[in-house]
């Protein structure tokens, strides 16, 4: 690991001046995935930024039923909270379905959104890739790449994005909250914080130097609904999802779809929004073939390669399964 | 003092003599020993996998704060050839696979040794390289495989029993790397005082390991000692010194002081043996009434450049069943590849898995139940060698095994039971594994006080062996544990076998019982009371192992394995497993509980989870970590019960057990694919049974279009 300064930032504005000026600064939070990429020799900061200890790890239920959650509060944290639990299951077992109990206590909210990709490639130095050095070259496309995406890919870079809860945030319509270096705030869907790898696939967000996550937002969950995330993984705790479906499901009296939110994890170069399978339910009856459709519409798109074609069929078998459940859960609830 | 107490402590659930000092970290491993002024030294590995280094330049990295030393192929002391060329490590500039170690930095602190190491530069002179095993001209059959045993045998005529069988079963199955990752990597701290060496090392048998560190560097054995006392698991991997060792060495001897190394768990991807993939092909011959008449079973290898290791996969084609006519041919094929090596019951793990899956298709074949199959092909010698067996229960074993599970109450139809969304299915394997037995020696002692010190060059690698070692002393001084002290872990206490072939308990034991029992026979000169000074009583059972019959001595086992498969997804969960075991007798029940539950979660690790993945492009195993690599986490292992049946067993050793360690992950795989055959009525041969290959199984699968994915 190469060398580097820690500083335990003493409020937000002096963390954000510290990573600001100096272009060889990186926050930290849980640490869970940056400590391992310095110990690769993959991420090579001078200076680490610990926010981790910010007071930005609340979890605000508000009246309007829209649920602010600090950047730094703990993945197991927010997966506990009774009120997550309760309005927003499908957010509460994404987290839970993610790593290890150990892990989950000390990786937070924020730097699960920034985690990177587990390629094998992108973490082994001595081969090249060009998120981590543009303009080596992309071994993942001829060789190991059964983890990695189908969507959203390029020539440049087959990464997956492996977070389990920015899927379930992606598909509960969340929002992240920035502060700039200069104090000034915007807000970005969770949906579009990340960009696409096309030939700069070493950048990864939307985030400008020195910004910095303080929070997500997750408006109400529509009224009725009910949500679920499902993950398909090697094995049955402690992986990566191969392919992960999120969805938010409410049915009309008829059966028909009123509302359908997807996002699939496993698939993408980021948490993917399934906006086409969704447009293509919307109002539909969830029969089979309708689902199968629905998913042969968003993966219209895909690259699948040798190795991970398989995540496109056990994708489409995944929305099938998990929208047809939620149908099901929906209609007795409504009777 | 009598023998009439023999019985007293062996057999009770003893709990680990050593257990508060592990789970309290006052048991100290190689790593931890407290040396005066140790340094530490990083390899640098190869990024090829095939040509020479042209060039390493120390002077890059000399200057660095800490760096004391750089070592690579040009000023590395000199080894003695002829030992291991595995471990031939900074000889030549030859790199015969990735990941190899082409130089060593030696630093005043393991971060600046490693920075060092990973920025040192080098040149290479590349060459194209081959990392794939398959089945091409390169391919040969060597003189002998694994244990110095020929790589062919053969009985009868099996080609005229082939073309003349009424029913016939003709597969081919593969099984991929396999990497053990034991808890505690290699590690090993090297101090030299002057021409003696001391090594701290994580390993599975200090006595033999000291003696090929001596051939290697050209010393004495005596001069050697090294001291392994608690190891974390090993799991034959540790059975011979990794190349990590041998740099410490030479690092020590270069700068003079103690230097200690342990792998990063990357590292053991490639500086570890591991399992060689294999390719199998089984054949089966019988007759309607499902008797046996020939079987052929033909498996390939992998091995290094460096070295010849052929895996021996086909030994219980040799010995499970009764038939007249039996071939087997071990071949091997030259990679750019790491030496594989053993690994829980080498060759017996791949081995099983092919041919308990090919009688599990010669039953369906034949429409006779798996485990009657198996009833009507006991041998009454061994097929192999014709030997008497000292003791065999499989029959036993499959009876018990198929009353517990409740075998009965299956419906033999592949996919004839669903649950909900869930196809569930049963399937069974046999196990075996051979009594393996080495010399040993102990010495055991009285002391004035009271007390007793039993010292054996032994090692316990996680499996409680000291406990059960002590629980042998203690009867056979018939005295109680409290006054009893046990010294393992050093090659110093003497000749020894390893922890390794399960053969550690029984060898050791043997020379610790006969040690006890001498030192109870010369106290008795004493009538009881210890001489001032103490009294000592030393054994050898070299010759009472010369002195053994032949017969055949193995060990046997039933497996059972329940599983269900979603039809949504293919994903798989296993249920539950069931083993049934003969290994003669078991000294301590806690300990050999573990074991077995332990061997089988791995074989449900490998039947589902396990590959190393061969890169291709770079020749190294791609999912070189424990995020990448996948054996079972809690959530994968279901309710596991294993059993033995009682066996007497005079004919193996004084103390009657018949060695555990690897017994319970023999045959564990194939039970689980033939289950996952009866829930899906499709047969997968190559492993891991991953996602894919169960959703390719399904869309193969007959009928049905409940559900899309079976249809």
């Amino acid at each position: 690991m190469k060398e580097f300064s820690y500083v335990r930032a003493a409020d937000t504005a002096q963390a954000q001046a510290l990573v600001a000026e100096r272009p060889d600064a990186v926050y930290l939070g849980g640490g869970t995935n940056l400590v391992d990429l310095m110990k690769l020799g993959v991420a090579e900061p001078d200076l680490v930024v610990d926010v981790s200890r910010l007071p930005l790890d609340g979890v605000e239920h508000r009246a309007d039923g829209s649920v602010l959650i600090g950047a730094t509060a703990r993945n197991s944290v927010l997966a506990g909270d009774e009120g997550i639990r309760e309005r927003f299951p499908a957010l509460a077992q994404a987290l839970l379905a993610g790593a290890s109990g150990q892990l989950r206590s000390q990786a937070t909210i924020g730097g699960n959104l920034l985690q990177r990709t587990r390629c094998g490639y992108f973490q082994d130095v001595t081969k090249p890739c060009n998120k981590r050095e543009p303009g080596s070259g992309c071994p993942a496309l001829e060789g190991a790449h059964r983890e990695l995406a189908v969507l959203g890919t390029s020539d440049h870079c087959v990464a997956g994005h492996p977070s389990d809860m920015a899927v379930a945030m992606v598909a509960l319509d969340a929002v992240a909250h920035l502060r700039s270096p200069g104090g000034t705030t915007r807000t970005v869907p969770v949906d579009q914080l990340y960009v696409p790898p096309g030939d700069t696939p070493h950048r990864e967000t939307v985030l400008e130097r020195g910004e910095l996550i303080t929070a997500v937002e997750l408006p109400p969950p529509p009224a009725g609904a009910v949500m679920r995330y499902r993950k398909v993984r090697d094995r049955w705790s402690y992986a990566f999802a191969l392919v992960s479906v999120a969805a938010v499901v409410d049915v009309e009296p008829d059966g028909s779809l009123a509302e359908v939110r997807i996002a699939l994890g496993g698939v993408g170069t980021r948490p993917w929004r399934a906006r086409a399978a969704e447009a293509a339910l919307r109002g539909a009856e969830p029969t089979d073939s309708a689902l199968r459709a629905a998913a042969g519409a968003e993966f219209a798109a895909a690259r699948p390669l040798p190795g991970n074609a398989f995540k496109v069929d056990l994708a489409t078998d995944l929305i099938r399964a998990v929208v047809r459940d939620l149908a099901d859960q929906a209609t007795r609830k409504d009777r | 003092m009598s023998t009439s107490t023999l019985t007293q402590s062996l057999g009770a659930p003893v709990t680990r003599l050593d257990g508060h000092a592990k789970v309290t970290g006052a048991a100290q491993y190689a790593y931890e020993y407290p040396v005066e002024g140790v340094v530490y030294v990083f390899p640098a590995v190869s990024t090829i996998a095939r040509g020479r280094v042209t060039a390493v330049d120390a002077a890059a990295v000399l200057s660095r704060p800490g760096v004391l030393a750089v070592l690579d192929h040009t000023n590395a002391p000199r080894l003695k050839p002829g030992v291991d060329a595995d471990l031939m490590v900074l000889q030549s500039p030859e790199v015969s696979y990735r990941g190899q170690i082409v130089a060593g930095v030696v630093a005043t602190s393991l971060e600046a040794a490693r920075r060092a190491a990973e920025a040192l530069p080098i040149s290479y002179e590349q060459e194209p390289h081959d990392v794939l095993l398959r089945d091409d001209d390169t391919v040969y059959t060597p003189e002998t495989v694994n244990g110095m045993l020929p790589a062919t045998f053969e009985v009868g005529d099996p080609d005229t029993a082939l073309a003349a069988a009424d029913v016939l079963v003709d597969a081919r199955y593969t099984t991929p790397a396999e990497h053990a990752m034991p808890m505690e990597p290699h590690a090993t701290l090297a101090v030299w005082d002057e021409e003696r060496l001391t090594l701290y090392d994580s390993n599975q048998g200090p006595f033999a390991y000291g003696q090929l560190i001596a051939a290697l560097f050209g010393i004495d054995a005596s001069a050697v000692e090294v001291v392994a006392e608690y190891v974390g698991g090993g799991f034959g991997s540790k059975v011979l010194p990794r190349p990590s060792a041998v740099l410490a060495v030479q690092a020590a001897r270069v700068v003079q002081r103690p230097v200690k190394i342990a792998m990063t768990r990357q590292q053991m991807f490639s500086l570890v043996t591991y399992r060689t993939p294999t390719i199998q092909r089984v054949r089966l011959g019988a007759d309607r009434e499902g008797r046996l008449t020939v079987v052929v079973h033909d498996s390939l290898s992998q091995s290094s450049r460096l070295k010849e290791y052929t895996e021996n996969s086909t030994a219980d084609a040799k010995l499970l069943y009764a038939a007249p006519n039996i071939r087997t041919v071990s071949r091997l094929s030259r990679l750019d590849v790491p030496t594989p090596g053993f690994f829980r019951a080498p060759g017996r793990t791949p081995g099983t898995f092919a041919l308990e899956s090919a009688m599990d298709e010669l039953a369906y074949e034949l429409g006779i139940d798996p485990v009657e199959l198996r009833l009507r092909n006991e041998p009454t010698v061994d097929p192999g060698t014709g030997l008497e067996f000292s003791s065999r229960n499989l029959a036993a074993c499959l009876r018990e095994g198929a009353a517990r599970f409740g075998w009965q109450h299956r419906d033999r139809a592949p996919r004839s039971r669903r649950d909900g969304r869930w196809l569930v299915g049963t399937g069974m394997a046999s196990a075996t594994h051979p009594v393996y037995i080495r010399a040993s020696t102990a010495v055991a002692r009285a002391e004035a006080d009271g007390t007793f010190v039993v010292r054996v060059g032994a090692t316990d690698i996680g499996t409680g062996a000291r406990t059960a070692m002590a629980q042998v002393a203690a009867d056979a001084l018939g005295v109680p544990l409290e006054r009893l002290r046990l010294e393992i872990g050093r090659a110093s206490l003497g000749m020894a076998a390893l922890a390794g072939g399960s053969m550690g308990t029984a060898s050791w034991s043997w020379a610790v019982d006969k040690a006890c029992r001498a030192l109870v026979d010369k106290l008795g000169a004493y009538a009881g009371a210890v001489p001032e000074g103490g009294l000592e009583a030393r054994a050898d059972t070299a010759e009472d192992l010369e002195k053994q019959e032949a017969l055949s001595r193995h060990a046997y086992g039933a497996q059972f394995v329940q599983l269900r498969v979603d039809t949504d997804t293919g994903e798989i969960r296993v249920d539950r497993m069931l083993g049934v075991f003969t290994a003669g007798r078991i000294l301590n029940p806690r300990t050999a509980r573990s074991q077995l539950v332990g061997a089988m979660t791995m074989g449900l690790s490998m039947a589902l989870l396990e590959i190393g993945e061969p890169d291709p492009l770079f020749g190294d195993v791609v999912n070189h970590d424990l995020a990448g690599y996948h054996y079972a986490a809690n959530a994968d292992v279901p309710a596991i019960e294993a059993h033995w049946l009682e066996e007497r067993d005079d004919r193996l050793n004084p103390v009657g057990g018949k060695g555990i360690g690897e017994l319970g992950i023999v045959g564990t795989a194939a039970a689980v694919t033939n289950a996952f055959h009866h829930a899906t009525g499709v047969r997968v041969r190559d492993l891991p049974l991953r996602i894919e290959s169960a959703r390719q199984a399904l869309r193969r699968a007959p009928g049905e279009n409940a559900s899309a994915l079976v249809r």
